[in-house]
């Protein structure tokens, strides 16, 4: 009897936890639950075409028009000038920290860092806005206020860790022996590192570059500050846009009442995002793992 | 020159690349910790951490978005940590390798992706709309809750994986059932690790803006919360709303913020690696 009753315990406890690890799931259901609903209400007023490919968006104007490109024109420009800083930087950092710096440098460098890592992004857009750009206003003329610019510079920064870190790990994760056979060819480590290292490590390192660029998609902070708030379809880094993430915000700030197709919008922006992110995050778990099976 | 001079010249570079590189992060490290203290530093006092908000920038304090931080900190932890504990329990003790469980572990690395402003508009959905908290104390960390839950399982499954298997074994010799295995052998040695874990993982959350906001947060709150209910602004959105403004004294309080929820963090991360460094064996 004791014993059946321990058992009885003992299932239910699993049960108990079992549940816990299904919320995980429950998330992701939630979200794109809540996402698809709006998203779907958000289209019986406005077609997915004029929303995919128009090209002025003023949801919150009396002439209303609800073309995301200027949104998505906005993103991509930011997203593009902070791989452009995160990307080589991030790689130069890993190659130099997991294939010339000395050890001791490499256990006080990495750390500090990872403190970039850290940092709450509405520090990085304080940053942004009120010492970065008025440093650039000095060099590039025509520089506005806010712009593409210096919230993109910023945000490679703040990815910077993130792509050394993954990086490294890949360039770890090469087995020695290849390097050994470079040297014993008379490789120079510049010749080891870019002919046999890299080249080893490439999935590893796209996992870690794609990764990148969900998380400069996603980012919002920075861009809600420092880009201004205005929406346009342009290339321009040096005047006002807006991104995906920073107009969620902007018209989470205001009084949009519930239910209105203004306050749909922001669901519809976040499915787009979220369909972005997801895409890229399997795409990078997909290589990530692929780098894996090569060397486990 | 020769090609072999060539090669070691390349060398020289891609190092000098590199190292220039890796100097570029921590130069601009160095500039906006510079900047944000130059900026800041004459600003914090006293007043400033117990006053209210106000309209007028000498007076204004961050009293209120601290309680506010405080209440929704504790509040995540306390929702966070028990659900993400038992599902590291479940998937490290219970399930290992099973279906459900890597489709469990596919679809957190996934979640550890989603960007948080995402998690702002499932709070608004589900928390602040459906469930109908408004925009309390509990939509807020109940939000948070669900985007710190990877970071939680994800460093107590590290927990769990780092005891000893002869731990368990021994304790099944004796007699022991699994959960008593769990509970009085396997969780009391993981404890630290999943202590470390659960701080990393409120130091992510105390930053986080975006999602806050997206659920409909004040940025001006002249009142602390008094209970779950209650509305509340936290200290990040603090920042962001002096941040906005054009009036430079409000910018010096933004920085004053700023000076404030970065020595609660590096309170946190010093807590967290002093646990580590005692416990690690």
């Amino acid at each position: 009897m004791l014993r059946r009753q321990r058992d009885l315990v003992e299932q239910a406890i699993e049960w108990g936890l079992r549940s816990c690890a299904a919320v995980s799931v429950l998330v992701t259901i939630g979200i794109i639950s809540v996402l698809a609903f709006e998203t779907v209400q958000f289209f019986r007023d406005v077609s997915p075409i004029e929303f995919l490919f128009g090209t002025v968006w003023t949801p919150l104007f009396f002439q209303k028009s609800f073309g995301v490109l200027p949104l998505v024109a906005g993103t991509l420009l930011v997203s593009t000038i902070a791989m452009a800083v995160a990307l080589p930087a991030g790689l130069l950092t890993s190659v130099y920290l997991s294939e010339y710096a000395p050890a001791k440098v490499r256990r006080i460098v990495k750390p500090v860092l990872e403190v970039l890592a850290g940092i709450p992004t509405v520090v990085y857009g304080y940053f942004a806005l009120l010492f970065v750009t008025p440093l650039l206003q000095r060099f590039v003329p025509g520089l506005s206020g806010f712009n593409a610019l210096s919230p993109g510079l910023v945000m490679g920064i703040m990815i910077l860790p993130m792509v050394s870190s993954l990086s490294e790990d890949a360039l770890h994760g090469v087995p020695r022996g290849l390097r050994e056979a470079a040297y014993a060819l008379g490789a120079t480590r510049m010749q080891a590192t870019i002919r046999v290292v890299l080249p080893a490590a490439f999935s590893g390192i796209s996992a870690a570059g794609i990764l990148a660029v969900s998380r400069a998609i996603g980012e919002t902070m920075i861009v809600t500050i420092a880009a201004g708030q205005q929406p346009r379809l342009t290339a321009n880094p040096l005047v006002p846009i807006e991104t995906m993430t920073a107009y969620i915000v902007q018209v989470s700030l205001g009084d949009t009442p519930t239910g209105t197709l203004a306050y749909r919008t922001i669901f519809a922006v976040g499915m787009l995002l979220f369909m972005s992110t997801f895409l890229l995050n399997l795409a990078s778990n997909w290589l990530r793992e692929r780098f894996r099976e090569g060397y486990a | 020159m020769s090609r072999k001079h060539v090669n070691q010249l390349l060398d020289i570079v891609l190092h000098a690349a590199g190292l220039g590189a890796t100097l570029v992060g921590l130069i601009v490290l160095c500039a906006l910790l510079v900047d944000i203290f130059s900026d800041g530093l004459g600003r914090l006092s006293w007043d400033f951490l117990t006053n209210f908000p106000s309209r007028r920038a000498e007076n204004a304090g961050i009293f209120a978005a601290l309680a506010g931080t405080v209440w929704v900190m504790t509040l995540t932890a306390g929702l966070a940590v028990p659900i993400g504990v038992a599902a590291a329990i479940y998937l490290e003790e219970y399930s290992a390798g099973g279906r459900w469980s890597r489709l469990i572990e596919i679809n957190i690395a996934n979640l550890a992706g989603v960007p948080s402003v995402i998690y702002g508009l499932l709070g608004l959905g589900l928390f602040v709309r459906t469930l109908a908290f408004g925009r309390s104390v509990l939509a807020g960390a109940a939000t948070l809750a669900l985007l710190v839950l990877p970071v939680v399982i994800l460093s107590s499954r590290e927990a769990l994986r780092a005891v000893s298997p002869s731990l368990r074994e021994a304790s099944y010799a004796l007699g022991a059932t699994k959960w008593q295995t769990v509970w009085h052998q396997v969780l009391p040695v993981a404890f630290p690790g999943i202590l470390t874990g659960m701080i990393l993982a409120l130091s992510r959350a105390i930053g986080e803006t975006a999602p806050l906001i997206t659920i409909g947060a004040l940025t001006y709150v002249p009142f602390s919360p008094d209970g779950i209910w209650s509305p509340f602004t936290v200290l990040p959105i603090q920042v962001f709303n002096w941040v906005s403004r054009p009036q430079e004294a409000f910018l010096e309080n933004a920085a004053a913020g700023i000076i404030v929820v970065l020595a609660l963090l590096l309170a946190m991360n010093g807590v967290a690696a002093w646990l580590r460094d005692r416990y690690q064996h």
